[in-house]
């Protein structure tokens, strides 16, 4: 049984540790193992992303926008796994269905997002209808 | 006795002529119309038969309306003493009046959904006087106002009589208000609406010579009455009303609606008199509309307006009838005025119909020769209301003066003084329309025999009416007992009516001079009377106008802070669609929003938290 | 710990209805995904039909009252009602949204899945029985209206309605949230009876600024989301931008499930309390009213107008819960069921009228309604003179338990200020009724189209309902009233 405090956040106190040393020795060994090959293209900070100066008012593609909601939907609702997973002993078969009801939701939601094409980023050109200012494919129109 | 078939018959009427008039030709609908009120004529005339002499209320309970815990109310209706009167007046009043109405509608548009209304009109006011509770009272008098309402709007191609209409409803909700707040109080105090509970409780209650519960309970049952029955301060609303058509006039803003009031004070009178402080100011606010009112009527040209505000006045002395204790001197008042009142509206619509709309006088003039049945009538209805002896007036307004002659005697002076004002006015009116030359341009013809039947008929009883003897036959029921007064102070009144029928025939018919050189000579006092005191300005620069503003401005531009111009309101802006107006009474501007939740959020905190609410 | 979490089938049973419309709600969202352009959308029955089922489901639900989940859900009369309250809205919804969606070239299921979603959140809101249930029922249904109130994407006023609806609206949500986690931390429960039982135990221990200010702070909560002064500025914008149906929906679904659950919290959560709250409550209500009804009176716009007539009538709800009785928890009720047909009624009149891109939304637009459209305009006439509170139709027995209960709870000022203020707002309704009836046909009344099939269910429908409440009020007040002693 621990007794002190410090004995009850022992483990604490190791996982920390060990999470560091972690991070700087990777840090570290790839430094120093690592072979480079400089060029000014690898010397910004995000190699395949946007200039990082310039106009901060600069226009960028709706798309992104997009993606990055539906990424932060579906990451969001990954995070209910972890609770889940915590108690997953105590409520046996019951949590199990539950979570499978869950994750069913999500992936309906997942594959309605598919359909209406949200997921395409490249969408082959063709002729804006007069007709329908709501059609059946949301995000098509928007992109 | 089925006493549920008397309201029943008009509203199938009206709903017989509102859903198929359209199609219906004008014969079907007179006889729908008038035929529903002819068959519940008979049938109050029948129950009465029946019920003689009537010395216990009946009562007829149908079924539970509304049940929920302690609160219940029954559809109950009861016919008494009292109300027995009323149904007469309304019934038989109501159905002269239709049937005069046949012809003057004859070229109306919408004739058929004038004679719905009008029949929507009874149920309503049958069911007013039926009720055997407060809330049934007051469904009643909610739906005389909505169909007063909807039949003064009725030339609604004017847009004075649609103003007028409205004018009346919120007057009267104002009055309303008083009644429905009345209501609660009198269920809070006695447990039930039920008028035989409510009043066996009151009158164990001792008499309060302060402020207490029963004087707040009546006196806002007369600020209930000062709305429907168009006394001071609410009476604004009755002279715009005559907009409507003639037959409605007599109808509703002189034989019956207007008379709810007192007969809910009547109906009331076992708490009222437990509440003598609201007796005095009922006997007060009376006397006064009825002076006040009988000044206005001296300088008037327009023959209904004259009337109007005789209306007005009338009213006064009902209700200083019921103030100085006099119950029975109110409602016989009611029931004679019902008569001579009607008729001189009706004689004043045939003249109207004959001069083809036309109802300033000085367009008339010399119309004995060509309408004699509607001037003789005329006259009649004339005398009756001028207090002349042997006619109905005269037994009724005799009995109200003495009362308040015994109650103080200013009141009886004052109100003999507003009795020669009355004869005054109305046989100016009557010289002026009726003798000399004819001044306007029309062809004035007689009426037909439609609406000078009615007319003859009502002037008979406005001549007569005052042998049934009302006061004997409430007597029991109202536990009052008539006074005694001097010879003298009972023939007054007789010479007072004398008094201004003379001095209008020298003003009018000898030296027609005379009145304009008042007018002249008194030009000051003459405009502040013609122009009905500015009472209408006054309350347009004292409550409607600020009302107005301060929604706009105050309000508005109050919760506007203003402090960000809706910068993020770009969308907005450009939407034309959104009303430019209101655009700048709120700004539209989330930031502004988010800054009053803010605003709003600290407050509450601060208060629940920090002060534990402001007791 | 409990070892069983199995819920038993009739936990299942009393989220019944919850149930039923989640997963038709998924249904149409999957059936909308396979949807080919071009092919039709039947969303539209399946929600009438999914309704229906959840209207029964709710009330077979009320027959075994009792908790679920844990205590986080309590199925008793005063949820029931509300919950069939909501339903019966949505389904006036339903009918009166077929033929704007048809004009508006956005038939798309969407539209159903997503007022499915909000009235599974509503209809949650009125049984839970807990704060996180709260706050999840607030948000279900608070997102889908979000949306709904924008559905018509290329309107700049549906984009202004549903952005200005989503910033305050989660911005009051954040309030609530606020207000749990400190009602959390004083008393250790976010359950609403827990919460009741732990202020009256310790009440001389609790530290009352703190439960004030929790109070406080879920009060902004709820007195935003039924727009009560000082929390209304957004409701005029919103209901005027969102399409007309939604406008209905919004103003009666939402609201009546707002006003359950404040009812319930602060009846029974801050119950203990209310001698600090009370007071404050007063204020709001009597200011909401006054700015509902003043403000009222200067608009033209008729979706405006009936923004602040429903902020007014928010007021004289609040009228009710101040009274603190049961007779006052009835009030509520009855008003509310009231209200909300009155109200749906009144906008479902414009649905069609307004034509194309609501083009007309004026009140005098409405000029010869009544010659033109005789059944229409009579309708109307019926819902205005019960928003006035004519006897005879519903606001008006609506009026009078408001009022009795506020005059039985000694609230005397409130209730003459309230009575005054029902007078001022005659006013605006009235004018509805002259230019309806006794103006000459304008060009919009001329070319007015036929109200569609659903429509005129909607319009005949509310209108009936309207009148059976003001004639007899008991079928709905008895229920009420046996209901009300659940909130303590």
């Amino acid at each position: 049984m621990p007794t002190s405090e410090l004995e009850k956040y022992f483990p604490v106190l190791v996982m920390a540790v060990i999470a560091a040393v972690m991070a700087a020795s990777l840090t570290i060994l790839s430094s120093v193992l690592g072979k480079r090959s400089k060029s000014p293209q690898k010397d910004t900070p995000y190699e395949c992303g946007m200039a990082p100066t310039g106009d901060a008012r600069d226009r960028f593609s709706i798309k992104f926008y997009l993606v990055a909601m539906i990424f932060i939907l579906l990451d969001i609702e990954a995070v209910f796994l972890y609770p889940w997973a915590v108690v997953y002993r105590q409520l046996k078969w019951f949590a199990f269905f539950e979570m499978l009801l869950f994750i069913a939701l999500v992936l309906v939601g997942y594959f309605y997002i598919w359909k209406k094409g949200a997921l395409d980023w490249a969408i082959p050109e063709r002729p804006r209808k007069a007709g329908p200012k709501t059609g059946t494919n949301l995000y098509r129109e928007a992109a | 006795m089925h006493l549920w078939l008397i309201p029943i018959l008009p509203l199938i009427g009206f709903l017989i002529n509102g859903i198929f008039g359209k199609k219906l030709s004008k014969p079907v609908v007179n006889i729908v119309a008038i035929g529903s009120v002819l068959l519940s004529f008979a049938w109050v005339l029948k129950t009465f038969s029946g019920l003689y002499p009537l010395e216990e209320a009946h009562v007829e309970k149908y079924f539970t309306w509304i049940s929920s815990g302690t609160f219940n109310i029954g559809f109950d209706l009861m016919i008494d003493k009292l109300n027995s009167i009323l149904l007469l007046i309304i019934t038989g009043v109501g159905l002269l009046i239709h049937i005069y109405a046949t012809g003057y509608m004859a070229h109306e548009e919408g004739y058929y959904r004038f004679f719905a209304y009008l029949n929507l009109f009874m149920f309503f006011m049958l069911i007013l006087v039926l009720g055997a509770n407060f809330l049934l009272l007051f469904v009643g008098w909610e739906g005389v106002g909505l169909c007063s309402y909807l039949l003064i709007g009725f030339y609604f191609t004017e847009k004075f009589a649609g103003d007028a209409g409205k004018k009346a409803f919120i007057v009267n909700r104002v009055g309303d208000f008083g009644f429905a707040l009345a209501m609660f109080l009198i269920f809070i105090q006695f447990g039930s609406l039920d008028f035989a509970t409510a009043f066996h409780a009151a009158e164990q209650m001792p008499k309060e010579t302060s402020c207490g519960i029963l004087t707040g309970i009546c006196l806002l049952l007369i600020l209930g009455a000062t709305g429907k029955s168009a006394q001071i301060p609410l009476y604004v609303w009755l002279p715009d009303a005559m907009a409507g058509p003639t037959p409605v006039s007599a109808l509703i803003h002189a034989a019956t609606m207007v008379t709810a009031g007192v007969y809910m004070v009547t109906r009331s009178h076992a708490m009222f008199n437990n509440a003598p402080i609201a007796l005095e100011v009922l006997a007060v606010i009376g006397l006064l509309t009825a002076f006040f009112a009988a000044t206005i009527g001296l300088a008037q040209t327009d023959i209904k307006k004259v009337f109007a505000y005789s209306t007005v006045s009338q009213l006064g002395y009902m209700f200083l009838g019921l103030g100085v204790g006099s119950y029975s001197g109110g409602v016989f008042h009611l029931m004679t005025h019902a008569f001579f009142k009607a008729l001189l509206f009706l004689g004043a619509g045939s003249v109207i119909h004959g001069c083809h709309h036309e109802q300033e006088m000085s367009q008339m003039g010399g119309l004995m020769k060509k309408m004699p049945v509607t001037a003789i009538t005329l006259f009649c209805a004339g005398f009756a209301i001028a207090g002349l002896p042997f006619t109905s007036g005269a037994a009724s307004k005799d009995l109200i003066l003495e009362a308040a002659y015994v109650h103080h005697p200013w009141m009886y002076w004052l109100g003999l003084l507003t009795a020669f004002m009355t004869a005054f006015y109305v046989f100016r009116a009557l010289f002026w329309t009726f003798f000399g030359e004819y001044r306007g341009h029309a062809h004035p013809h007689e009426s037909p025999i439609s609406m000078t039947a009615p007319l003859m008929v009502l002037a008979v009883l406005s001549l007569g009416g005052g042998f049934i003897n009302i006061p004997h036959w409430l007597e029991s029921m109202t536990h009052e007992h008539h006074p005694h007064v001097d010879t003298l102070i009972a023939m007054l009144p007789f010479a007072a009516g004398f008094g201004g029928i003379a001095l209008a025939y020298v003003m009018y018919v000898l030296a027609p001079g005379i009145p304009e050189q008042l007018a002249s000579t008194f030009s000051g006092l003459y405009r502040l009377i013609y122009n009905k005191y500015f009472v209408d300005e006054a309350y347009d620069a004292a409550i409607v106008h600020p009302l107005e503003e301060g929604s706009r401005e105050l309000l508005w531009k109050g919760v506007d802070a203003g402090i960000i111009d809706g910068v993020v309101n770009g969308a907005g802006k450009t939407s034309a669609g959104i009303g430019g107006v209101l655009r700048r009474l709120q700004s539209g501007s989330i930031r502004n929003y988010a800054a009053w939740v803010v605003a709003g959020s600290i407050l509450v905190i601060v208060a629940i938290g920090v002060m534990g609410g402001s007791h | 710990m409990p070892t069983n979490f199995m819920p038993s089938t009739e936990e299942y049973f009393r989220i019944l209805p919850e149930l039923i419309l989640t997963l038709a709600g998924v249904l149409i969202m999957f059936l909308e995904a396979l949807r080919k352009e071009g092919q039709k959308s039947n969303a539209g029955g399946v929600t009438l039909a999914t309704l229906v089922a959840a209207l029964i489901a709710a009330v077979m639900a009320g027959g075994s009252p009792g908790p679920a989940f844990h205590d986080m859900v309590f199925v008793d009369g005063f949820g029931t009602f509300f919950r069939i309250l909501v339903l019966v809205v949505g389904l006036l919804t339903v009918l009166s949204s077929q033929s704007y969606l048809e004009r508006h070239d956005a038939q798309i299921g969407e539209y159903y899945g997503l007022l499915l979603f909000s009235l599974v959140g509503q209809s949650l809101l009125c049984v839970s029985n807990e704060l996180m249930m709260v706050f999840i029922g607030i948000e279900i249904s608070s997102i889908a209206s979000y949306i709904m109130a924008g559905f018509l994407r290329d309107d700049k006023r549906n984009n202004e309605s549903a952005l200005k609806y989503f910033l305050l609206g989660s911005f009051a949500t954040a309030f609530l949230l606020y207000g749990v986690a400190w009602i959390y931390g004083i008393t250790g429960t976010t359950n609403i009876d827990g919460i009741r039982q732990a202020l009256l135990n310790n009440l001389p221990a609790v530290p009352l600024p703190a439960v004030g200010a929790a109070a406080a702070l879920m009060l902004v909560g709820f007195a935003f989301k039924v727009s009560a002064v000082p929390f209304q500025a957004w409701a005029p914008d919103v209901y005027q931008g969102a399409p007309a149906p939604v406008s209905a929906f919004m103003s009666a679904g939402p609201k009546a499930a707002a006003f359950a659950v404040f009812t319930r919290v602060f009846l029974t959560a801050f119950g203990p309390i209310a001698n600090r709250w009370e007071p404050i409550l007063w204020i709001v209500a009597l200011a909401t009213m006054i700015v509902g009804n003043f403000a009222a009176l200067t608009q033209t716009n008729i979706k405006r107008m009936l923004a602040y007539s429903s902020i007014a009538h928010a007021g004289y709800v609040l009228v009710a819960i101040v009274a603190h009785s049961e007779a006052g928890t009835a009030a509520v009720m009855f008003y509310l069921a009231s209200y909300a047909f009155m109200n749906v009624g009144a906008f479902a009149a414009i649905v069609d009228y307004s034509r194309r891109n609501e083009k007309f939304v004026n009140i005098s637009d409405l000029a010869g309604l009544g010659q033109k459209q005789p059944f229409t305009a009579s309708m109307m006439t019926i819902y205005m003179l019960s928003l006035i509170g004519v006897p005879l139709t519903a606001g008006f027995f609506g009026k009078f338990y408001i009022f009795k209960a506020a005059l039985e709870s000694d609230l005397i000022w409130l209730t003459v200020l309230g009575l005054l203020n029902s007078a001022v707002a005659a006013y605006y309704y009235l004018r509805i009724l002259v230019v309806m009836w006794m103006h000459e046909p304008g060009e919009a009344a001329e070319s007015a189209p036929e109200a569609s099939f659903g429509v005129k269910a909607v319009l005949f429908g509310s209108a009936l309902a309207t009148l059976v409440l003001g004639i007899l009020p008991s079928l709905v007040l008895d229920f009420a009233n046996r209901s009300a002693n659940i909130i303590k």
